[in-house]
């Protein structure tokens, strides 16, 4: 068959037209049920694990059958409910709290004054990326004995290991996200007129949030692994100690369900911290924005 | 109509000494282009060589003219705008704007970038549009949000005034490029192939409605694409600018060329003429 016959000579297919009819809307839009709404919501499924992993817990702590060592479920929030109620966990909680957040909001800002010095001139990027690569391997827990040869017992020291620990992964982050904000955007702020501090803050930073806000979780994770550990080694400062220390002084007389208790509570406040602050930061700026699905 | 202009250059915030200039000589700003483009050589850097993007360009915008750099891509048209826009400096010759050398970005010469995401997307569409008026100083608050109102409402976005971007089609974000740029009256309006990136229905409305708000407004405009119908169209005057390195081929007024007489001998003519400007030599070799 050659090319020449496959185009027909007459083509038999004439043009159509067709009259479309009006359609009903409810056909559009079928409500799914409420079963597979309620199983859209993280905070559901999140719950289900949660509560699947207590269960676990709860069945190999009985067969265990040994408090010592591990206490079940039931005995661990009797120890929590007992520790709230006379006071002393939530007295161990604040002071936590306290340093922690003194410690997380200097490392903080002093990894934002570091990476906008980075992206306005070369030699601030060169000091930043090599400071990283030096301190970033480092851990908070080698240099406490230093600091406590600088700064004493006390929070001051701290301070400074929790600054070490945040500074340098919040660092890294918020800088890659300030080297990824587009070039249009970027041409379009200096467009506007705007530079300096002003360009940082009305563009680099709000373009660069997502970035942000995943260095300032992972600051926040590392500050309350610092400052536990922190604590265990070296516990009471001035007589208040934190959660670290109400673990430690616990577990040397052998109460090990207030020492489950204790690391409930910080596990919790980091669930609660996650789900509560960081979540609604993320769904009132970038999800909203659509920057971040 | 001049006085009108004259009345919007007030109101947009240009510099003092342009002011005190324009109306003492008169006659001189009549006669004085917008924007004059003067012998100007754009080179970029790359790791190895300096790369020579556009040779000795010239050209003169007036005011109220739509004025279109055409050419293939590798003439540098783009980076002659960028130039305009102060993001990048001449090697060799100089750019004024008003007879004062433009030293930099600024908000005189706001650009409509091919982009979609030019627009912040922490902002909605009318802080978007108020955004430039407020970050240059030009306006209060206040007096940009009523601006940026009565902007979006003439390229047809009221209704979506408090959106952000990113649940906008492609075609409305650049009606907001389009709005934020004219609210701040800048003294030239640039437009980076604006709408390269639309399909080509799109394209076509926002053509005829770029022309259409040009008769309300009467800004002047400075566009690059590298379509020949888009050129005709769109400018009333056409810089031709043969590749590698730009330099310019030809300067045609087009302002018969529309939307209406893309079917008409003068304008296929025209089509034929510009084809041929910017395509014999690469037939011939």
């Amino acid at each position: 068959m050659s090319v020449h016959d496959l185009r027909q000579p007459h083509d038999q297919r004439v043009d159509q037209f067709f009259e479309l009819s009006a359609i009903d809307a409810r056909e559009l839009q079928v409500p799914r049920s409420i079963g597979q709404r309620l199983w859209d919501q993280s905070a559901i499924r999140k719950t289900v694990i949660l509560v699947l992993l207590v269960v676990a817990w709860e069945i190999v702590a009985r067969l265990q059958n040994n408090p010592l060592l591990l206490p079940s479920a039931t005995d661990t929030v009797y120890a929590l409910w007992n520790g709230l109620a006379s006071g002393v966990l939530l007295a161990r909680v604040s002071a936590s709290l306290n340093v922690l957040l003194k410690g997380f909001a200097l490392g903080a800002f002093l990894a934002l004054a570091l990476t906008t010095l980075a992206v306005s001139t070369r030699i601030g990027r060169d000091l930043l990326t090599t400071l990283t690569s030096m301190f970033s391997p480092l851990p908070a827990i080698a240099l406490l004995p230093l600091a406590l040869l600088w700064f004493g017992l006390g929070e001051a020291s701290l301070i400074f290991v929790l600054v070490h620990s945040v500074l340098w992964a919040m660092a890294v982050n918020i800088h890659a996200g300030f080297q990824g904000v587009s070039e249009t955007l970027r041409m379009a702020g200096r467009n506007y007129g705007l530079r300096g501090l002003r360009y940082v803050a009305f563009i680099l930073i709000p373009a660069a949030l997502p970035a942000l806000l995943a260095g300032l979780k992972i600051g926040w994770a590392f500050a309350w692994r610092t400052l536990i550990a922190a604590e265990l080694v070296f516990g009471a400062s001035s007589g208040k100690g934190g959660l670290g220390w109400y673990i430690f002084q616990n577990r040397n007389e052998l109460y090990t369900d207030n020492v489950f208790a204790g690391l409930v509570v910080v596990i919790v406040i980091g669930l609660l911290v996650e789900t509560i602050v960081f979540n609604s930061v993320e769904r009132l700026t970038v999800k909203r924005w659509g920057m971040v699905r | 109509m001049s006085l009108a202009l004259r009345k919007r250059h007030v109101l947009g915030g240009a510099s003092l000494d342009r002011e005190a200039f324009s109306p003492a000589i008169p006659s001189a700003t009549a006669s004085m282009p917008r924007l004059s483009v003067d012998n100007v050589t754009l080179e970029y850097r790359t790791r190895q060589h300096v790369v020579k993007a556009t040779q000795q360009v010239s050209f003169n915008v007036q005011e109220g003219d739509r004025f279109v750099l055409l050419g293939p891509s590798g003439c540098g048209k783009s980076t002659l705008l960028k130039a305009v826009a102060g993001f990048l400096t001449p090697a060799e010759g100089s750019i004024r704007l008003d007879g004062v050398t433009i030293q930099g970005p600024g908000p005189d010469r706001i650009v409509v970038f091919q982009e979609f995401d030019q627009l912040p997307p922490w902002k909605t569409v009318k802080q978007n549009v108020m955004f430039p008026l407020v970050a240059s100083r030009s306006l209060s608050r206040k007096a940009a949000a009523q601006r940026a109102l009565e902007t979006l409402e003439k390229v047809g976005l009221s209704r979506f005034a408090d959106a952000y971007p990113h649940t906008l089609s492609g075609g409305m974000k650049q009606r907001v490029a389009i709005a934020r740029a004219l609210a701040m009256r800048p003294r030239v309006l640039l437009m980076d192939e604006p709408f390269a990136a639309l399909d080509a229905l799109t394209r076509r409305k926002m053509q005829e409605e770029l022309l259409a708000l040009w008769e309300q407004e009467g800004f002047t405009l400075l566009f690059v694409t590298h379509s020949i119908e888009e050129a005709q169209v769109i400018g009333n005057r056409v810089l031709l600018l043969s590749p590698h390195p730009g330099r310019v081929r030809a300067e045609l007024g087009c302002a018969e060329d529309s939307l209406h007489s893309l079917g008409s001998e003068a304008t296929k003519s025209r089509t034929q003429t510009i084809h041929r400007l910017l395509f014999e030599n690469e037939v011939a070799a």
